[in-house]
């Protein structure tokens, strides 16, 4: 535990001494705000449904460069033989790192609560929406960051991990949207529908918090943090 | 308190550690020789837990390297070739994390990173980024990330690679004074280093061991003759004539002639202490030596026979 939280302090205190915390922070408030006043102008309506609907597309590019460098960046730089060949369990670190990602995101999006709290005065948000809706922006972030973690495993170099993590990140995406289910076999579309990473967002947005979509994200962040454990171990492999 | 048995490692079909068998105890330090790609890193990972070997087995202070190993770890301090480090962090800040994550105890992780500080050297940077230290710094701050914890076994990968000739003799000093309690295993594929620091020479050549010994069993090894460069002023034939009675002398040559001032390169039996014999003969000749050099029958022979032989 000790060990996780002090990868997981390094990780985060790293993210900002490099652009990409601020690059992320700066562009997902800019894109928050303009969304939100988008509807709050034009609608005349306190709500954030344009923000929150946008969000997985936004994630699909925004992730995978929070989470490129996490295991690439070690191997270029040779360091992660050190962090390899500390008494520390493999799983330990990558627990680490996924949290220390999860931690800029969740700073992020919490610092765009900003603006529905800015305006409460003058509308009335519905506030059961507002939670369960940043809810579902943290658990569908956290599953992109588990499968941009993974990504950064299998490469040194960064822009691969970036482009791998975005083409996952895109395939569990898209699989869930319509057009791709009723192209698809039958057999295949209850399956696609459930692992689709959009549609237990949707339900999540509509203010219904199912057990079940929880579930599956926190299944999917452990399948991909799982995935990264065996893959970081695969050098040891015989 | 290091045990390798057998250890082998192959890449696809080139094999990089090939049925390695060597110990090595506290106290000593042992110097891990070949040119490169030799198999020197390969080695020095699968004890650090880094890789996994093949076949054989190793036991680092006790433990098993593939069953136990994050008790191996404990008891390794490991700087990996090049010394790569986080050069985003601030020095003390890297080697604060490494104390964490090495798990020493937060009353004394204070003291313990002034103690790496003092011993590597690096007053002069603590407030820096490792991102704007010189090669030989972050070499040091490798160093010291590798004595953190205070292990009881330190593996180095060419710790002195890209220093300067002052750093390379203030690294060899510590590691020599680190050797006294510890067991210190580095490796290098500069020659003089050995036998300037280490205690035991493993010379490693195509995955397997060629060589085991201290630098003396070596360098004995490696059959030859002593040679001895003499300069004497005196007359040119009597000097040749004398060199020519002498029974240890194989091969003489004259180097140098210049004002009565003469240079002989002298070959003479190993054993023989030429060099002190030619002294004395100098003396009961009345020649006066201007020069006199025995030419240490190096490891770089040994280091060359048993390296070269393909």
């Amino acid at each position: 535990m000790t060990n996780t939280t002090a990868i997981l302090k390094k990780e985060f205190k790293s993210y900002f001494n490099s652009p990409i915390a601020y690059i992320f922070i700066t562009f997902f408030l800019g894109i928050s705000a303009w969304l939100f006043f988008r509807s709050f102008f034009l609608v005349n309506q306190a709500e954030m449904r344009g923000f929150f609907g946008l969000m997985p597309w936004i994630f699909l590019f925004f992730i995978p460069a929070v989470t490129m460098k996490l295991w690439a960046e070690e191997k270029k730089l040779g360091t992660a033989e050190i962090l390899m060949t500390l008494p520390i369990r493999d799983y330990e670190v990558v627990i680490g790192k996924f949290l220390a990602s999860f931690a800029l995101l969740a700073v992020t999006v919490l610092l765009s609560l900003v603006l529905p709290f800015s305006v409460m005065y003058l509308g009335n948000p519905d506030g059961g929406t507002l939670v369960s809706g940043y809810i579902g922006l943290l658990l569908m972030g956290g599953a992109y960051l588990a499968i941009g973690l993974f990504a950064s495993t299998l490469t040194e170099n960064q822009i691969s991990a970036f482009i791998f993590g975005i083409t996952a990140c895109f395939v569990l995406l898209i699989i869930g949207e319509d057009i791709v289910l009723f192209n698809a076999p039958n057999w295949l579309f209850p399956i696609f529908s459930y692992l689709g990473l959009g549609a237990h967002y949707s339900s999540i947005l509509r203010g219904v918090l199912d057990s079940r979509d929880i579930i599956y994200y926190l299944s999917l962040i452990g399948f991909f943090l799982y995935l990264s454990t065996l893959s970081v171990e695969s050098r040891k492999w015989r | 308190m290091i045990e390798v048995r057998e250890l082998t490692k192959s890449y696809g079909t080139t094999v990089a550690v090939d049925h390695v068998t060597f110990d090595a105890h506290a106290g000593e330090v042992l110097g891990f020789l070949g040119p490169n790609g030799a198999g020197k890193t390969t080695t020095m990972r699968i004890l650090t837990c880094y890789l996994s070997a093949d076949t054989g087995s190793a036991t680092v202070a006790g433990y098993d390297v593939f069953e136990e190993s994050v008790e191996v770890r404990k008891h390794i301090g490991y700087l990996p070739e090049s010394a790569p480090l986080y050069t985003d962090m601030g020095v003390i800040e890297y080697l604060n994390f490494m104390t964490q994550v090495r798990n020493v105890p937060k009353s004394q992780r204070k003291e313990r990173i002034r103690k790496v500080i003092d011993t590597c050297g690096l007053e002069d940077v603590i407030q820096k980024d490792i991102g704007e230290l010189s090669k030989g710094y972050r070499q040091r701050v490798g160093l010291a990330q590798s004595l953190i914890h205070d292990p009881p076994i330190l593996i180095l990968d060419e710790p002195t690679s890209g220093l300067d000739p002052s750093q390379i003799i203030e690294i060899r000093n510590l590691i020599k004074n680190i050797g006294q309690e510890k067991l210190v295993l580095f490796s290098t594929h500069i020659l003089p280093e050995v036998s300037a620091t280490c205690s035991r020479i493993l010379i490693i050549n195509n995955g397997k061991i060629v060589a085991n010994g201290t630098p003396e069993e070596l360098s004995s090894q490696a059959k030859g003759e002593e040679i001895v460069h003499i300069t004497i002023r005196g007359a040119q034939e009597t000097i040749e004539a004398r060199l020519n009675e002498l029974e240890f002398v194989s091969q003489w040559n004259c180097v140098r002639t210049d004002n009565g001032i003469v240079s002989y390169q002298i070959n003479a039996d190993q054993g023989s202490d030429a060099a002190e014999a030619l002294f004395h003969i100098a003396v009961e000749n009345g020649w006066s030596l201007t020069e006199l050099r025995q030419e240490s029958v190096d490891l770089e022979d040994v280091f060359l026979n048993l390296t070269d032989k393909e």
